[in-house]
């Protein structure tokens, strides 16, 4: 699976952080960053139910 | 604007819907009628026009996360929600009613202290608050109103701290919230209130310039303000919004979010015995969908035409987004008029959805976990003091709830 966030469509909401925190951090003004790219087995379901919750379809996935 | 034959529109289904008789958390029967006959008609308002209805969960969320859809009431067609909101002059606009570019510059300004780590730093200072708050209701009279004892006081001095207010206070933001969000408001009494909050925040913004603190508002004057960022007028109007967002619709969530989970004692001693945070988070999620507070809908305005499931909303049709429905759903949600804090109810829409979906929701989490979390845990023997049909509930609210929790223990 591979991640990317889009951080000027990004409006802070974190939900992306409570379904994968190991995925995704925010900055010092609440935006999305990544943790990691290319998640393992164990996070790819709260990746999945990040993308599905954002508000601002911030995240997009490739699965491989 | 929105063109209809005169008779076809005395016709339409009118907006707000009542709801049901003795079914205080289920939206109107007629929402839930459209949403599998017209889940997008028209329907009537006040002021005669007749805008979209939104009903489904998919199409809610498609029109919020859409660009060509507008939430800035300068727009014609927009719905207003009543007189006194058409009335608010264009110089109290926050960004919650403007659009990208401008929105995003002006929200990105305060998304930092939201983010969920301050969040979690936040938590153990939230908790004393809560404990401290039902200790003192244990120790008052029995039966206590819970909205006074608990539910007004958590978030106002959880927001008062945040944003620098002193919450000696809160008389003055509380009752002029009040009188913004009650529907039944006259515009010259919504503009007064607005007027007179914004006024108290101006002040305080001059008292933060001279005698900064570790506070959003200081932060705002002294990184935004005295930058040439944003004029004070624009912060003390965003002090606003955050003071008002931030403490009335927790604080409707906590009282009926109790009353909910009063009138279903399986559900309660689910979230009472297990002393696990996440079958408490999973509570609150599935209490933010089963009451979805905010009951009036999203407001919004089309730019351009679109095309949905075969319906085409022209450029300057009003939308109104019924969240509340939609969180009911059974495409979304199975079995939605259950309430089951056991589900996954993470994807609802009660904080809305696209660019303007709910600021402070990290905090609004962190205020029910903590209180949802602790309150039935000590005081296991808490009970409605008064008959459920003797409540008033905020039918005539912005936001839904009741205005009184009498409650024994
Ligand atoms: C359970 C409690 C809460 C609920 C149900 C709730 C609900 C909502 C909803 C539905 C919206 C979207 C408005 C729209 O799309 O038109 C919203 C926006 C907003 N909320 Fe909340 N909210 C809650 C708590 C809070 C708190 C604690 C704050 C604290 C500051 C807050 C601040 C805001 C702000 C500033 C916006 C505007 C965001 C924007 O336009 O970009 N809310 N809220
Ligand atoms: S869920 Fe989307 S909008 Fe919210 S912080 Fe993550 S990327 Fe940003």
């Amino acid at each position: 699976m591979h991640v990317e966030v889009d951080q000027p469509k990004c409006v802070a909401s974190g939900q992306c952080v409570l379904m994968a925190p190991d995925v995704f951090d925010q900055d010092d003004d609440g935006i999305v960053e990544l943790l990691t790219d290319r998640p393992g087995p164990g996070h790819r379901d709260g990746v999945r139910e990040a993308a599905a919750v954002c508000p601002a379809a911030a995240i997009r996935l490739e699965e491989e | 604007m929105t063109e209809t034959l005169p008779d076809a529109q005395a016709q339409l289904p009118e907006h707000p819907m009542p709801r049901a008789a003795g079914c205080p958390f289920d939206p109107p029967p007629t929402l839930r009628e459209l949403r599998s006959s017209a889940p997008i008609s028209r329907v009537r308002i006040w002021d005669g026009t007749s805008p979209w209805l939104i009903t489904r969960y998919d199409h809610v969320r498609a029109l919020l996360g859409d660009p060509r859809v507008s939430a800035d009431p300068a727009h014609g067609g927009y719905p207003h929600r009543n007189a006194a909101m058409r009335a608010r002059e264009r110089d109290q606009r926050t960004f919650i009613t403007m659009d990208d570019p401008e929105h995003a510059r002006l929200r990105r300004m305060v998304t930092g202290p939201f983010a969920i780590r301050k969040m979690e730093a936040l938590r153990p200072s939230v908790q004393r608050l809560v404990d401290d708050q039902i200790d003192a209701m244990l120790a008052g009279p029995n039966p206590a109103d819970l909205v006074t004892a608990l539910a007004l006081p958590v978030p106002s001095l959880v927001i008062c701290r945040l944003l620098g207010v002193p919450y000696g206070d809160h008389d003055l933001f509380q009752r002029n919230t009040q009188v913004i969000v009650r529907r039944t408001s006259t515009p010259e009494e919504v503009v007064g209130a607005t007027r007179a909050l914004t006024d108290y925040l101006d002040d305080l913004l001059i008292v933060k310039r001279k005698h900064p603190e570790d506070d959003l508002l200081s932060t705002l004057v002294t990184e935004r303000v005295d930058t040439g960022g944003m004029t004070q007028r624009e912060a003390a109007r965003m002090g606003v919004l955050l003071l008002a967002a931030g403490h009335e619709t927790t604080a409707n969530m906590i009282t009926l979010g109790t009353l909910a989970l009063l009138q279903n004692p399986e559900q309660l001693a689910l979230l009472r015995d297990c002393p696990d945070p996440g079958v408490v988070a999973g509570a609150v999620e599935e209490l933010l969908r089963y009451l979805t507070i905010t009951h009036s809908g999203r407001r919004r305005v089309v730019l351009d035409d679109i095309e949905i499931d075969g319906q085409v909303l022209h450029a300057g049709e009003g939308l109104i987004l019924a969240n509340d429905i939609a969180n009911r759903d059974p495409e979304a949600f199975p079995d939605p008029d259950r309430l089951d804090v056991t589900r996954d109810a993470r994807r609802h829409v009660a904080f809305g959805y696209g660019v303007h979906q709910c600021l402070g929701q990290p905090l609004a989490r962190v205020e029910l976990q903590a209180v949802y979390g602790t309150l039935y845990r000590r005081v296991p023997t808490l009970a409605l003091a008064t008959d459920i049909d003797r409540l008033e509930f905020k039918h005539d609210g912005l936001v839904y709830g009741v205005y009184e929790l009498p409650v024994t223990w």
